[in-house]
């Protein structure tokens, strides 16, 4: 769910640290916890083949609707038999939860990511250019106000209607709610530093426009565009677990931690494991990125909230 | 006064049109022919010109945008392809549970928030304040369908006190109604309550190094009024913007608590009808739940005389 850093910002700066290491905890224990989870998120979707999963899609007729922790014996062809364990149950396909949980993490941490790289740059080059140039201003401001009218989720649902289902269409869904935001940010940086005296300096000097806006006004916006970018693959995540929820994101086959969990709604009151442990998943991750978020905030730019 | 809500309602014209245009453009976008889709499978090429003729699909687009925004104005938001009926009618039989949903959990989200805010604040820096402002982190990270499963599991399947899902109407019963509302209510306003706690958190700080703070503490006022009375007047500005910039995550919430509870609102009827590819329905809701947060935001800053004198229009 998209989120606006400014309603989360407003934090007092931190305090000068402390020497040591406790001080550096004290002070930066919620980059260390963000990071260290999205890492081992990370690190489990992409050694997922290697962790006790069987294939993800694999289903299994004969096994449905079963409980976390059963055994299944098989009988292999030479006649001796072998165990797979059901770690957190089977789906209503016989499908591995746990598989599925496992493999679930490689998709919400690439659409995370993808929506957060281009929400970005696109709101950054449309950021410069309106921050700068005054006639294009006032057309894509008013441009972006119409698409921030749009609550996020009702516009990202709306566009995935256009589309056919996939990987790419759930993408750009997420990206354009995100892009006004990014502008509004870039562009009021751009307005407070055109007015600097070096900026003025390198109009003087000849800078031709390009030039001036990668050089000498782009850098300034990178430490607020880091905060806000990892405010974005949070709010990316969850966004997209919510459309794959309401049956309307990636296809429903992909082991997504929203699609199990679409998949567990019908026999929610039976078999609720279903929901909680892709939920659970879900809610570290989102969670570690949000605190990662707060931490570089406090770190690169407490002033962001002010400059919303 | 007048003369500033009335040129502020102005303001959001424009606004206002550059949504219509977006969403008018948005169904131009999409591939086949709504003709096509009204008539079905069995019709044949002369009964669609006929639909695309009443429809007027066949003007110049232009003309086409000004038939749409004038149809709209007069209510008229067109036919559902998918429910057969006009969307107008569709919406206000699914009007009452979203309603009732929103209202419940801006009441619940505020009387929850708003002390726990102070409360925070007041005791900065302790471990009331953290585990206050630890909740509001969490309360932003758990998906809203991953509460509401975890409310319906706890208080309906387990404890057994309240039904698991469902709506009553208002005129069938008001405990039914109640009962049926409080799951989904609350499921909805935990990243309300996030987002305001956190913000009346942040706004209270801000005004306890004030003089009239200091002058309410020295005339001997207690101290519950001095939070209540003199400090959370003045933090009010923010903590009422922030309510009002929430009504987007609101809606959004609407949409997923619906589903989940099987309330057949707004919220529910949108999911279905990108389902259905419904594009008119899409459109409406759209515009509708654009122009509420667009409102109730102008609202929002029309309140500000109230909270703060200083600031006149």
């Amino acid at each position: 769910m998209s989120v606006e850093p400014a309603l989360l910002a407003g934090e007092t700066a931190t305090p000068p640290p402390k020497p040591g290491l406790s001080g550096r905890l004290a002070r930066d224990g919620g980059i260390i916890f963000g990071a260290v989870v999205i890492l081992l998120m990370a690190l489990l979707g992409i050694t997922a083949p290697w962790l006790g999963t069987k294939s993800p899609s694999e289903i299994n007729p004969t096994f449905r609707n079963r409980v976390p922790g059963i055994e299944q014996a098989t009988r292999n062809d030479d006649g001796t038999t072998r165990t797979f364990t059901y770690r957190m149950g089977t789906d209503s396909l016989g499908r591995d939860i746990y598989s599925r949980v496992v493999y679930g993490a490689r998709i919400s941490l690439v659409i995370g990511i993808t929506v957060a790289v281009f929400s970005v740059a696109v709101g950054l080059f449309i950021g410069l250019i309106s921050g700068y140039i005054r006639w294009i201003d006032a057309i894509v401001m008013r441009l972006m106000d119409g698409l921030m009218a749009i609550p996020a989720i009702l516009l990202a649902i709306a566009l995935v209607s256009l589309f056919r289902a996939g990987l790419m269409s759930v993408i750009v869904a997420i990206v354009v709610p995100e892009v006004p935001r990014v502008v509004r940010l870039v562009r009021s940086i751009v307005l407070s530093v055109r007015e600097e005296p070096y900026v003025e300096a390198a109009i003087c000097a000849g800078t031709p426009t390009h030039l001036l806006l990668w050089r000498h006004i782009l850098p300034n916006t990178i430490p607020a565009l880091i905060v806000q970018g990892t405010f974005i693959v949070a709010s990316a995540i969850l966004l997209e677990a919510i459309l794959s929820f309401l049956g309307i994101g990636i296809p429903p086959e992909t082991p997504t931690w929203g699609n199990i969990m679409a998949e567990g709604r019908g026999l929610f009151r039976l078999y609720p494991h279903n929901i909680f442990f892709p939920g659970i998943f879900l809610a570290l991750t989102v969670l570690a990125v949000n605190v990662l978020g707060d931490g570089l905030r406090d770190r690169l730019d407490p002033k962001l909230a002010r400059r919303m | 006064m007048l003369g500033y809500i009335l040129r502020r309602l102005i303001a959001t014209l424009p606004v206002m049109l550059i949504v219509a245009v977006l969403v008018f453009l948005m169904l131009r976008l999409t591939p086949g022919d709504p003709a096509a889709i009204i008539a079905g499978d069995n019709a044949n090429n002369e009964q669609i010109a006929l639909i695309r003729n009443r429809l007027g699909l066949d003007e110049p687009i232009f003309t086409q945008f000004f038939i749409w925004i004038a149809n709209i104005l007069r209510g008229d938001f067109g036919e559902s392809f998918f429910f057969k009926k006009t969307v107008a009618e569709l919406i206000a039989s699914r009007l009452e549970p979203t309603l009732a949903l929103s209202l419940a959990t801006i009441i619940l989200a505020v009387a929850i928030a708003v002390p726990l805010g102070v409360l925070a604040a007041y005791k900065h820096g302790t471990l009331i304040d953290k585990v206050v402002m630890g909740f509001s982190v969490l309360g932003f990270s758990v998906p809203v369908f991953v509460i509401g499963y975890l409310l319906i599991y706890l208080f309906a399947i387990k404890l057994n006190w309240l039904p698991v899902q469902g709506y009553q109407r208002i005129a069938d019963g008001v405990g039914g109604f109640l009962q049926r509302l409080i799951l989904p209510a609350l499921t909805l306003s935990v990243i309300y309550v996030a987002l305001i706690a956190r913000m009346t958190r942040t706004s209270v700080l801000d005004v306890m190094n004030e003089d009239y703070i200091r002058t309410a503490r020295a005339k001997g006022q207690v101290e519950i009024k001095v939070l209540f009375k003199h400090a959370l007047k003045n933090a009010a500005v923010p903590i009422v913007t922030v309510i009002g910039l929430g009504v987007a995550l609101l809606i959004g919430g609407v949409v997923v608590t619906e589903s989940v509870f099987t309330i057949p609102g707004l919220g529910r009827l949108t999911v279905d009808a990108v389902l259905a590819r419904d594009y008119p329905t899409i459109q409406a809701v759209i515009l509708l739940f654009s122009l509420v947060y667009v409102l109730i935001n102008l609202a929002v800053d029309l309140a500000y005389t109230l909270f703060d004198p200083r600031i006149r229009y």
